[in-house]
């Protein structure tokens, strides 16, 4: 059945994020037929719009309005939501990133919808779209039906592939007023610090490489940091490592930290207790180097080493310094 | 300050989860707890407290067994505790428990601030503290790292928000609602004077009509998102190999060569 799609392309600095296009793939798979619709709003909204329908989108609203320049939930949410009833779609998308999640759960209100967040697939039976999402911290799996016109989903970052673009694809892109004024919206953004500006995301990494309580210290993380350089990878790391302050809470992989899911996962002197295997069990490849050959970690790998890791890192970041030409 | 934190009771982080044909999820004899992330609610509603007076209330919506994640909260240094129950709330989704919420912090008198925890995990959606915000009308700060500034007086409040590209700084007036990250603060452990107090209170209830709560908005049947089936995830295929050698080098290299057929790199 042909759906009418609207997704929310969240945009940082002027550039779209990734987890959006991945949705926007998606969307254009369940559409059927129907409209895929845009959504872009703030700095540089129009160049944006047109990325975007090379990517898949049939056409795109924009707001540039400088109230959206700076991302706040309010008066997206308030855009999203007159969007909605102007175009009437079936289906409401957006990646489920932090402000994915407060903006999709701000129009469920809005439009007394129903909402999935954090989905990994999405699939037409018949007239209805069943989404499957990890609950209880990824030990188990649920299917979500929504039952209310439009259903809104969120869609967990890796989850759909990032769609091929087609060059020079066009679509109507139509500029939209805002609906808020200034002193409608409630909170002000004062200033944004970057972090890890030109490391590897975990959220996006097709490559982590992390490291647990085996590391020993700060200064262990250092032979990690280097492999990941080296396979322009991410660094994770487990909550034990975190708590003791031998790397940032940003790092942290597992139940309270953040949920990843990379092609390629090499855990360094990780036990893998289950609260860690929530947050990476869904990576494609699991490599475990432990000193202990009972951790429970190798039983989510496909490959082990059994050994000292600050022996067999170091080796495995020369191999493939020598094999990627690095 | 009148700080309301809402807290949700949740199977232990270290459970080992069954689920059957029918969906039944079950977790043995593990505990049932306070949701992990809410304890960072909890201490950042008493720390505010302590620093500008006044009380923390906390509530949750559940069965009757979820007053022992409020006597946890009390044992902490909640002052106050409210059960929302209501055999009609049994099934509801994220946008019900929204309007449930919003409904009961409508009857705590002048509140100046709202905390949740990032998201509950069991349910895992993290959609229910904008919701509420948006109910209530209320700024939302969500996922905050730390509260840089909060003047009860001008009802002005500061913020640093984690999100994924790093901090966004934002300020709004009170009354909020704030959903907290990890990093805000470190839990205490209950007081032993706490527990006696805990042990001692009697924990009010307030069901569907003391929160005005509409019958159409609340319950399974009114669900707008239905959990249609739960199930184990299916099982990793195949067994951990495990890669041997004579020496570290000869180690990476027959792993490396299986990581490049692997395509993963």
């Amino acid at each position: 059945m042909a759906h009418n799609i609207l997704v929310w392309i969240e945009t940082f600095k002027g550039k779209a994020v990734l987890v959006s296009y991945e949705c926007l793939g998606e969307a254009k798979k369940l559409a059927d037929g129907g409209t895929v619709t845009a959504a872009v709003f703030g700095e540089n909204a129009a160049a944006i719009a047109s990325e975007a329908i090379t990517f898949g989108a049939d056409q795109a609203i924009v707001c540039e309005d400088a109230t959206l320049a700076d991302y706040r939930a309010e008066p997206t949410i308030a855009l999203l939501a007159k969007a909605a009833v102007d175009l009437k779609p079936d289906v409401i998308m957006a990646g489920a990133s932090t402000r994915g999640r407060d903006v999709s759960s701000g129009l469920a209100v809005d439009l007394e919808a129903g909402a999935i967040a954090d989905c990994i697939a999405i699939e037409a039976q018949g007239d209805q779209l069943v989404a499957t999402r990890p609950v209880f911290a990824g030990k188990l799996l649920s299917h979500v039906v929504v039952k209310t016109a439009p259903m809104i989903i969120t869609t967990r970052s890796r989850a759909f592939p990032m769609p091929e673009a087609t060059a020079g694809k066009t679509g109507e892109v139509t500029t939209v007023a805002p609906v808020l004024s200034e002193d409608q919206i409630t909170t002000k953004s004062i200033g944004f610090a970057v972090e890890g500006e030109g490391e590897v995301s975990l959220n996006d990494a097709r490559i982590i490489v992390s490291g647990g309580r085996g590391v020993g210290g700060p200064e262990g993380f250092a032979p990690i940091v280097d492999l990941a350089r080296t396979l322009s990878a991410a660094v994770g790391a487990s909550r034990a490592a975190v708590d003791a302050g031998w790397i940032p809470y940003a790092h942290q992989v597992g139940q309270t930290g953040r949920t990843v899911a990379p092609d390629l996962y090499i855990a360094n002197g990780i036990s893998g207790a289950i609260q860690h295997q929530a947050g990476m069990r869904t990576a494609k490849v699991v490599v475990a180097i432990n000193k202990d050959a009972e951790a429970p970690i190798f039983k989510l790998a496909r490959y082990g080493v059994v050994g000292d890791l600050f022996q067999i890192v170091p080796a495995l970041n020369e191999e493939f310094k020598k094999r990627l030409g690095k | 300050m009148n700080i309301v934190v809402c807290t949700k009771q949740v199977p232990d982080s270290a459970a080992t989860l069954k689920v059957d044909e029918q969906s039944n999820v079950s977790w043995g004899d593990a505990a049932l707890v306070i949701n992990p992330w809410d304890e960072y609610a909890i201490e950042e509603a008493i720390r505010l407290k302590e620093k500008f007076s006044g009380k923390v209330t906390v509530l949750t919506v559940g069965p009757e067994q979820s007053k022992e994640a409020l006597k946890q909260a009390v044992a902490m240094g909640c002052d106050e505790a409210f059960l929302i129950s209501d055999a009609a709330f049994e099934g509801s989704d994220a946008l019900a428990t929204t309007h449930i919420l919003a409904q009961a912090i409508k009857q705590l008198g002048e509140v100046d601030l709202v905390a949740f925890g990032k998201q509950a995990i069991d349910g895992d959606t993290g959609l229910v503290p904008a919701g509420v915000a948006r109910r209530l009308g209320w700024p939302l700060l969500s996922y905050v790292a730390k509260i840089d500034e909060l003047d009860p007086g001008s009802k002005a409040i500061k913020v640093t928000r984690l999100l994924e590209q790093g901090r966004q700084s934002v300020g709004s007036r009170l009354p909020a609602v704030i959903s907290v990250v990890k990093e805000i603060n470190e839990p205490r452990y209950p007081s032993f004077m706490n527990i006696r107090k805990a042990s001692k209170l009697q924990i009010s209830v307030m069901d569907a009509a003391a929160i005005g709560a509409e019958a159409s908005k609340v319950g399974k049947a009114n669900a707008a998102a239905q959990w249609i089936k739960v199930f184990s995830l299916p099982a990793r295929a195949g067994t951990c190999e495990m890669v041997t050698g004579d020496s570290p080098q000869a180690i990476a290299a027959s792993l490396a060569d299986k990581l490049l057929a692997e395509k993963v790199i």
